[in-house]
């Protein structure tokens, strides 16, 4: 980062803008080596950086309930994805790191609230079938966020997005699948699956963000092709592809007004609930209190670990803690 | 039912899934992110050679969720809490190495048991050297995770002894495990700096252990939650 502050700063840098603004153009990718201004580089950084805390915030609500599968290719499953985005929470932490911040950076950041997470990890699972609703929906809203960024400009963050939306799209058929079991099964299984739709549909469309109207970042992250559609765009984009998924579920989704329009060819969809939106974004939700304390907890009480790995890496002359 | 599978994959089983009901409490708090993966890995590896293992002897959900307390076979030492993360690595140390040492032996019978063993003693063969690393980095890392490590070891010591009570029907001399078991075992403890507990390796209780579905206070909580919502709707698919 510095490096590149120093060289803005000593001249004018028209040479290296035109080259940076010449290769997005071209859609071809920018490289970490590459010259890039600045407030690229600090927006990236921090679209990086909430992505991989989401992961890992993403882990809780789902362990949440890893005990108490009712079955045990279920519980494997859970388990499975909830390594999975730990997993992705490691790559896109090092996708961060080609931009010059380290893990340990972010993670302090995370933990003093200065940096975010997605907000629809401060919704509680509070039945089995949250576990679908939120693989089915939450999942699913993010591969529609996420697909456009596997084109995204910056190369790191681009490749981390091919590989996490592989991943994505099988949580989110797990969570559909697991729906459908629920559904088609006992009285009480489909209660529990239409309650858990009911609770996380509105929130899932919070997950494209504000209103176009009103989103801050959109237009500059457009122009440097960090993103490629508004959140409108896509919110509506998730809402057709929901609709006739729900009605093979056999479930309703808890909006009186939604109806396809034949003009637009598209659904129309009610008015989502911002004020709410904007409390749970000020820490306000049913879970932000709980979801980084157990975040910080986990990171102090690991403290003596991670020191002991340093230790022993010194002792030995390895880098990582690498055990011969 | 085949009596012999019963007297020997079911304990096998419950010792595997009772040990990855236990590590998968460790998903969203391990104290680094790649001990999330690391730790959820075993836990899948343990889970899976426990279907494998439980369907051998029947139904996989059935047996895991439909049985009390006094049914099940597992070692007390997989039941354990996990306690800190040093904790959970001496159960690791003492449990891997077991494992693997069995699991060669079956490997190379001619037991039902033998194709999931020759399968599974790879994964073990990792979850021993995942428990050796951090035995290592923990017992010679800081004076604090030194004594944490050593306190693990102590205070799970009195369990290991059962490892190597004799299972009817394994075709297999589990006592003459013992003996390499040490071998590895303090092995890897003495390179860590730290000392082999001393002390009795067994329960004095005429009643038996976990072989003989005797168990420890905690067991009892862990089969509460994992049951409970399995057993709340009875007869339903998942
Ligand atoms: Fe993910
Ligand atoms: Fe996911």
């Amino acid at each position: 980062m510095t490096t590149a502050a120093t060289v803005e700063e000593a001249a004018p840098q028209a040479g290296l803008l035109a080259a940076f603004e010449s290769a997005l153009a071209e859609d071809s990718r920018i490289e970490p080596r590459d010259w890039m201004p600045d407030a690229y580089r600090a927006t990236l950084i921090r679209q990086m950086a909430q992505h991989a805390h989401s992961e890992i915030i993403g882990m809780q609500p789902e362990a949440n309930w890893i005990s108490r599968a009712p079955s045990l290719r279920r519980k494997a499953i859970l388990m499975a994805k909830v390594q999975d985005e730990a997993g992705h929470g490691l790559y896109l932490y090092s996708a961060a790191e080609t931009l010059g911040v380290g893990r340990d950076e972010l993670l302090d950041k995370l933990h003093a609230g200065r940096q975010r997470y997605s907000s629809i990890f401060n919704y509680p699972t509070l039945t089995w079938a949250d576990v679908g609703a939120v693989g089915w929906l939450v999942d699913g809203a993010a591969i529609t966020n996420q697909v456009p960024l596997c084109r995204c400009s910056y190369g790191p963050y681009a490749r981390a997005m091919v590989r996490i939306c592989k991943e994505e799209s099988f949580h989110q058929r797990q969570g559909y699948e697991l729906l459908l079991a629920l559904s088609r099964g006992t009285e009480a299984q489909h209660a529990m699956a239409q309650d858990a739709v009911d609770r996380w549909w509105w929130p899932s469309l919070m997950m494209f963000g504000p209103p176009d109207t009103e989103s801050g970042h959109s237009e500059q992250s457009m122009a440097w092709k960090i993103k490629r559609h508004s959140n409108d765009e896509l919110r509506q984009r998730f809402v057709d592809i929901c609709v006739p998924q729900a009605e093979v579920l056999g479930l309703t989704l808890p909006d009186p007004d939604l109806r396809w329009n034949e003009e637009r060819g598209a659904h129309d969809f009610g008015d989502i609930d911002w004020t709410e939106f904007h409390e749970v974004l000020r820490g306000n939700g049913p879970c932000n209190e709980q979801r980084i304390t157990q975040r910080r907890t986990a990171h102090e009480q690991g403290a003596w670990v991670r020191e002991a790995a340093t230790a022993y890496a010194a002792k030995q002359g390895t880098e990582h803690g690498e055990v011969r | 039912m085949n009596p012999v599978l019963v007297s020997t994959a079911l304990p096998l089983g419950d010792d595997a899934l009772v040990l990855a009901q236990r590590l998968g409490e460790w998903a969203g708090h391990a104290p680094v992110l790649e001990e999330d993966v690391a730790l959820a890995n075993i836990a899948l590896d343990l889970l899976g050679q426990a279907r494998v293992l439980l369907s051998l002897v029947g139904d996989e959900d059935e047996l895991a969720f439909g049985r009390e307390e006094r049914a099940f076979r597992n070692v007390q030492l997989v039941e354990q809490p996990n306690g800190d993360f040093a904790h959970t690595i001496a159960r690791q140390l003492y449990f891997s190495t077991y494992q693997e040492l069995l699991y060669t032996e079956l490997a190379q019978g001619d037991s039902e048991l033998a194709p999931l063993a020759a399968k599974a003693v790879k994964e073990v063969a990792y979850h021993h050297d995942h428990a050796r690393q951090w035995t290592l980095r923990l017992g010679d890392g800081t004076a604090e995770s030194h004594e944490r490590m050593q306190r693990g070891l102590d205070a799970l010591w009195r369990f290991t002894g059962e490892l190597f009570q004799p299972v009817e029907g394994l075709g297999t001399d589990l006592g003459a495990l013992r003996e390499p078991w040490l071998e590895r075992v303090s092995a890897v403890v003495r390179q860590a700096t730290l000392t082999m507990p001393e002390g009795p390796d067994v329960t004095s209780w005429s009643a038996g252990a976990g072989r003989q579905g005797i168990h420890t206070e905690s067991f009892g909580r862990m089969l509460a939650e994992m049951q409970h919502l399995h057993r709340a709707h009875p007869g339903a698919t998942w």
